[in-house]
């Protein structure tokens, strides 16, 4: 094992201060380090988004993204979206539309489009499409999912992009 | 909220009782649960397609840091034996070599586990595993399934063959209706190589301790691991205990007994430690079960006037390097339906099955029907084509009527139930037909190639009856029924525990909402257990879109016993006769009388603190298996519309319609889901996906890089509609509904891009349809 | 998937970046945005010692124009570039790779360093002429984009030294089109073209044309270039040059594309790229000959 080194992570709004190995990916950080598991790992090549995640508010690939490079900066993950008392728009609006089967990517999904809706709260379906181009979902045919996306930027939620 | 229910819950879209715990990321797959002193495991695998193994040396991995164990197959000569398959067709004979976790003296695909690396820690395994040294000497490699069957060189040098089974179902006189015809037809169709892929990969997490091994693992079919992996490692079946976690996705990729339950439950009783093995894309993509993969010489014929009287096909079917736990049965799962929703008084399926040096071949998604559909569609086209007969008018001409339900098909299985007309017309209140001639006529002139495409399918599933699916019907050595525990609670709230495994498909929701009707309490107070062997009765899993007609009609049978039960305790306290009890507004009341009655809180109470009837157990559960006298066969009609760009050979999904009859809806908006992800994954399959290997058996296809299943950017929305024909072969009248939407679309697609094309003479052409074959056919027709 | 191990450093400053790369030796590797490099770690394709991430360097991040021409830092991601409009067919590529979250990460400095012809950026900085500041222990060179590209994912960016900022004529008044040919809108581009044009009074003034994916380096179609050059811009002319945008390539073929079906591809998407670039260029409007398509 290389030599650890520390990086400091607020994730969800709570510092951390890790020791890791310069390769540890970000989303493992995430998952065996924080034991943040709802972020998913569903590939090895970037491309299918169950690993998304917010870096200073922009969604990206965590799986693409060593721990190290994240030093010092906020990350959000779905734990940080909402909770089951008080849920984001979008997961709300998931659940109203069924944008969910099995729910591996759904993470992800949500993330990719929670950071959609910040830079384009009133989005076309061809835009919703195209902005999930990065999320693989295997269960729904997306169908629900787009669905969803344009269901919670009707609700006009002045935290629709916003992650808490 | 109160726990008795006011209205009835059946055929609502309710959201789904799921969703909480995954859209907030407190779900638990399998890589999420953590066990204390885990040693993590990872796989050597060959890089070669075929050769033999002449050494392993993993004293380099060894020597690195935490590395605990490095075991290959001779260490496993403990095993009870090889890796199963559970289903043997009767009176063939099935070649079926010895399959190990670990590779013995060959391997046979790239991928084939050689070697299995146990350490401390996630990441210092995969370094340990590129340390294991394995000399290779190659073998000549099988890859084409036509060469293979054809001779030497062989996957599995003992057999002399590369054929596994000839296996037939005939159905009435071929000969005769042949002889009958006046127009035959026969095309070759190919149904490519394509991958499960849940975007979950497999996991494993096998802790052996005390005797007793518990398997947590990523699969479809908890029962089955536990059965094999009990008979593997030679243990007593109570020793298992197999828990699904939260399942990411199966497609029946997960319906499987895989190489690395046995080994990390072997592994883990070898060192007394937890053992994790969880695969990675790289690895999902090159051994975990594929499907499809059959070339098939279809035969047609026809009377002039569009009466089809004869239909033979003749399935090649690729099983790759191994028998799995189904592998033979899938081609055959498509015999039963070959002769789609049509009356054809003969069918014949004859299915060759050979080896060849590539990852084996399982149940996928549909398994066998999506193939049987997608011939018939496209022979009914072609022969349309050839008589100059409407598509659609020949179809009609050739449904079996609603009247003739149920109806004894020629290849010998009964059609429970059946409108095919009432979904096709159903379809074209959808779609203006004449308006799209005319929008397509205009799109010409400008160079844009638009076609239409249907598909009027019917299917077979709800895997089930034991009396034909079992050892003395088709063979499986595993009768199919399902069981349900219901358990009314002290308090009135109730556990349903079901021998199904959901894994994404909403049962939890749709079965609550079964079990709330009967009992007149809300589904908020039903819960759904399932995916434990050690809770409830024995089980099945999920597959074949049996859970809800199979499984959840012995969840309606056990509920129903346990309001029998409940309504003579109500009969008891409220002195009336068991038979005038009905449950309405959310009680057991007296008929004629609703103002008098007991919630199931009540009879509850009576049942476990207060004095049941003299003569009566305490306790207020039911235990049921159901084995159903028939199948049930949804069925409906599709339409797809393509644009088509001539000089780039691209094909776009423009609109896609579809009208499925899955019975009694219990809950439309799973229903819609399950429906548009099939359409999704037939979509990916007749355009984008395919699993390819090169001519040294090298997967060119092994990432999702370039295994490209279909984002949100390729695909449209879905426009669903229903009909509604009860199925009899249960009492609810439902249907299955998991895999018609995949079963419909591949032929709904291809058939669209052939409608786009007449025009440029190209009339037919096979899957995947990808943009350099469209454009190849293009250019040859020109030619 | 996981990387191998390797040591890691975060230079504080460029001076310090090259002086680390240059004692990492030829197994060093800068990382920025990772959207490169990290991919091919995890599949064990790549496996350098020791990575020097810049990532957080100052100033090497911002696009400004400064008089006839653009310079983009190289750490400018890809989203930033996509979503500065006046940057014309830049930001239309730049826009069409990959996904947003890779969108997000990803740097323009990266993605020419890396030097693969199937990437989008490499053939957009050829076509405009554009060339790239590197600098290393003896100072600031600039490279050409013509020199940059040398081999498949081979540049001229020696081991010590770093790319740092991206120049590109700014082409007022130019029409641009850029048409990528692939399976799904996130993947590689099996075929792209870029192409530019400058047209006075409906005639072709200047044209260049910037060929993805076609050889081990990106390309330009000097055949189909020459065709158009000093002809007036119709259908009948764009077609002709645009017959000739394969000429002298030889492409890999792949699984989804033999070497005839990129070349034909290139063909087809020459043609539509200049039509675009014809309709945006500001010579057109006054053309007698402006019929295009």
């Amino acid at each position: 094992m290389s030599a650890t080194i520390p990086v400091r992570l607020t994730v969800n709004g709570v510092e951390h201060e890790l020791e890791l190995e310069p390769r540890r990916l970000l989303v493992h950080a995430l998952r065996d380090d924080l034991g943040l598991t709802g972020t998913h790992v569903g590939c090895d090549t970037s491309n299918c988004g169950a690993c998304t995640v917010h870096l200073d508010g922009k969604s990206v690939k965590s799986c693409t993204i060593l721990a190290v490079q994240a030093e010092g900066a906020e990350v959000r993950t779905v734990e940080g979206l909402g909770t089951e008392e008080q849920l984001h728009p979008v997961q709300e609006a998931f659940w109203n539309d069924h944008g969910l089967q099995c729910g591996y990517c759904t993470p992800g999904m949500m993330m990719a489009a929670v950071g959609l809706l910040a830079e384009n709260p009133d989005p076309t379906e061809t835009e919703v499409r195209h902005a999930l181009e990065g999320n693989l979902c295997r269960c729904t045919g997306y169908h629900n999912i787009v669905r969803a996306v344009l269901d919670a930027a009707k609700t006009k939620s002045p935290t629709i992009g916003a992650s808490s | 909220m109160s726990v008795h229910a006011e209205t009835p819950h059946v055929g609502r879209a309710l959201r789904r009782k799921e969703d909480p715990r995954l859209i907030t990321g407190r779900a638990r797959y399998i890589d999420d649960i953590v066990l204390p002193g885990t040693l993590w495991a990872a796989i050597v695998r060959s890089p070669e397609a075929h050769a033999r193994i002449v050494s392993i040396d993993g004293s380099a991995a060894l020597a690195r840091d935490g590395i605990h164990a490095v075991y290959t197959g001779e260490d496993m000569a403990d095993l009870g034996g090889p890796l199963p398959m559970a289903w043997a067709p009767p009176g063939v004979e099935v070649n079926n070599p010895e399959h190990w976790p670990l590779a013995r003296g060959t391997v046979n695909h790239v991928g084939d586990a050689v070697a299995v690396v146990l350490g401390e820690d996630r990441y210092a395994v995969v370094d340990a595993a590129e340390d294991v040294l394995v000399e290779y000497d190659p073998l000549p490699a099988v890859v084409d399934p036509e060469a293979a069957l054809a001779g030497a060189p062989f996957v599995h040098e003992s057999l002399g063959t590369n054929k596994v089974h000839e296996w037939s179902l005939p159905g009435g006189d071929l000969e005769a209706g042949f002889a009958e015809a006046e127009v035959t037809l026969e095309r070759r169709i190919v149904n490519h190589r394509i991958a499960g892929a849940p975007i979950e990969p497999r996991g494993v997490l096998a802790d052996y301790r005390a005797g007793a091994l518990t398997l947590y693992t990523s699969t479809q079919v908890p029962h089955f691991v536990r059965l094999f992996v009990a008979i593997l490692l030679g243990l007593s079946e109570e020793r298992v205990r197999v828990i699904a976690p939260e399942v990411g996705g199966g497609f029946g990729a997960k319906l499987q007994v895989y190489g690395e339950e046995i080994l990390a439950g072997w592994a883990s009783r070898r060192t007394g430690r937890p053992v994790k093995w969880i695969e990675t894309r790289t690895e999902n993509m090159a051994v975990t079960h594929q499907g499809r993969d059959q070339i098939s010489q279809v035969k047609i014929g026809a009377k002039r006037d569009g009466t089809v009287t004869a239909y033979h096909v003749r399935i090649l079917a690729d099983f790759g390097a191994y028998n799995m736990l189904l592998t033979p049965l899938i081609p055959s799962l498509g015999a039963f339906v070959m002769g789609g929703c049509y009356k054809i008084p003969a069918v014949r399926t004859d299915i060759v099955g050979v080896f060849t040096n590539k990852c084996p071949t399982d149940a996928i998604r549909g398994a066998g029907r999506p193939e049987a559909t997608h011939m018939i569609e496209l022979m009914m086209d072609q022969l349309a084509a050839e008589l100059d007969i409407d598509r659609l008018e020949l179809r009609r001409r050739n449904f079996i009527a609603p009247e003739d339900f149920p109806a004894a098909v020629a290849t010998g299985v009964v059609y429970d139930s059946g409108n095919y007309a009432g979904t096709l017309d159903k379809l074209l209140e959808h779609v203006d037909l004449d308006a799209f001639r005319r929008e397509q006529e205009e799109l010409r002139t400008r160079g844009v190639h638009r076609g239409i495409g249907f598909s009027t399918y019917t299917e077979i599933c709800g895997l089930a009856p034991s009396r034909i699916t079992g050892p003395a019907g088709v063979g499986v050595g595993a009768g199919l029924w399902e069981s349900a525990l219901v358990r009314v609670h002290n308090t009135g709230a109730v556990t349903v525990y079901t021998g199904t495994s959901p894994h994404g498909q909403g049962l939890e929701t749709a079965f609550a909402q079964i079990v709330a009707d009967k009992l007149g309490v809300d589904p908020s107070v039903v819960e759904v257990v399932h995916g434990d062997t050690a809770t409830g009765p024995e089980g099945r899993g999920t597959y074949g879109s049996r859970s809800l007609a199979t499984g959840g009609e012995a969840i309606a049978k056990a509920t129903d016993k346990v309001v029998a039960k409940a309504k003579q305790i109500v009969a008891h306290e409220l002195e009336a006769a068991p038979e005038d009890i009905e449950v309405a507004g959310g009680k057991f009341s007296v008929r004629g009388s609703p103002d008098k009655g007991m919630t199931l809180t009540d009879v509850a109470g009576v049942a476990y603190i207060g004095a049941v009837p003299e003569g009566m157990e305490p306790g207020l559960e039911e235990t049921t298996f159901h084995d159903p006298e028939n199948f049930v066969f949804p069925f409906g009609a599709h339409a797809c519309v393509v644009d088509v760009e001539a000089d780039t050979g691209k094909v776009k999904v423009v609109r896609y319609v579809a009208v499925d009859d899955c019975g009694n809806p219990v809950n439309p908006l799973l229903i819609d889901g399950q429906v548009h992800g099939g359409i999704a994954f037939g979509i990916g399959q007749a355009l984008y996906e395919r699993i390819h290997y090169d001519e040294d058996g090298q997967l060119v296809t092994g990432t999702f890089v370039d295994y490209a299943l279909p984002t949100a950017a390729e695909l449209p929305s879905f426009e669903t509609d229903r009909t509604v024909t009860p199925s009899p072969s249960n009492s609810m009248g439902v249907k299955g509904v998991g895999e018609a939407g995949t079963i419909a679309a591949s032929a709904a697609v291809t058939n669209a891009v052939i409608d786009a094309l007449r025009p440029l003479g190209v009339g037919f052409i096979n899957m995947p349809l990808s943009p350099m074959r469209v454009w190849h056919a293009i250019e040859e027709a020109k030619s | 998937m996981i990387p191998a191990e390797f040591d890691y450093v975060r230079p504080e400053s460029l001076a310090d970046a090259i002086q680390a790369l240059e004692q990492g030796g030829e197994d060093a590797k800068l990382l920025a945005g990772g959207h490169s490099l990290i991919p091919l770690m995890k599949l064990r394709l790549a496996a350098p010692t020791l990575l020097v991430d810049i990532g957080r360097l100052p100033g090497l991040g911002a696009i400004q124009r400064d008089n006839g021409s653009w310079r983009i830092g190289a750490l400018a991601r890809h989203a930033e570039v996509a979503g500065t409009a006046e940057l014309g067919i830049v930001a239309r590529a730049a826009g069409t790779i990959a996904d947003p979250q890779v969108r997000n990460r990803g740097t323009i400095g990266g993605s020419l360093a890396h030097g693969d012809p199937a990437s989008d950026l490499p053939a957009v900085l050829l076509a405009l002429e554009g060339e790239v500041t590197v600098q290393g222990s003896s100072g600031p060179r600039t490279v050409s984009a013509a020199e940059l590209f040398r081999d498949y994912m081979e540049t001229a960016i020696g081991a010590g030294e770093v790319l740092t900022e991206v120049r590109l004529p700014a082409l007022d008044g130019w029409g641009f089109g850029y048409h990528k040919f692939n399976r799904r809108s996130e993947d590689w581009a099996m075929v792209a073209v870029s192409a530019v044009v400058k047209a006075t009074d409906g005639v072709c003034e200047d044209v260049r044309i910037g060929l993805t994916n076609m050889g081990s380096v990106p390309l330009r179609a000097p055949a189909a270039e020459a065709a158009l050059r000093g002809r007036p811009l119709n259908a009948d002319s764009i077609a002709a040059a645009a017959a000739q945008a394969a000429d002298g390539t030889d492409p890999p073929a792949d699984l989804n594309a033999s070497a005839d079906y990129k070349r034909h591809l290139v063909r087809v998407l020459c043609a539509r790229a200049l039509q675009e670039a014809c309709r945006t260029a500001s010579g057109i409007a006054s053309s007698p000959g402006g019929e295009l398509a």
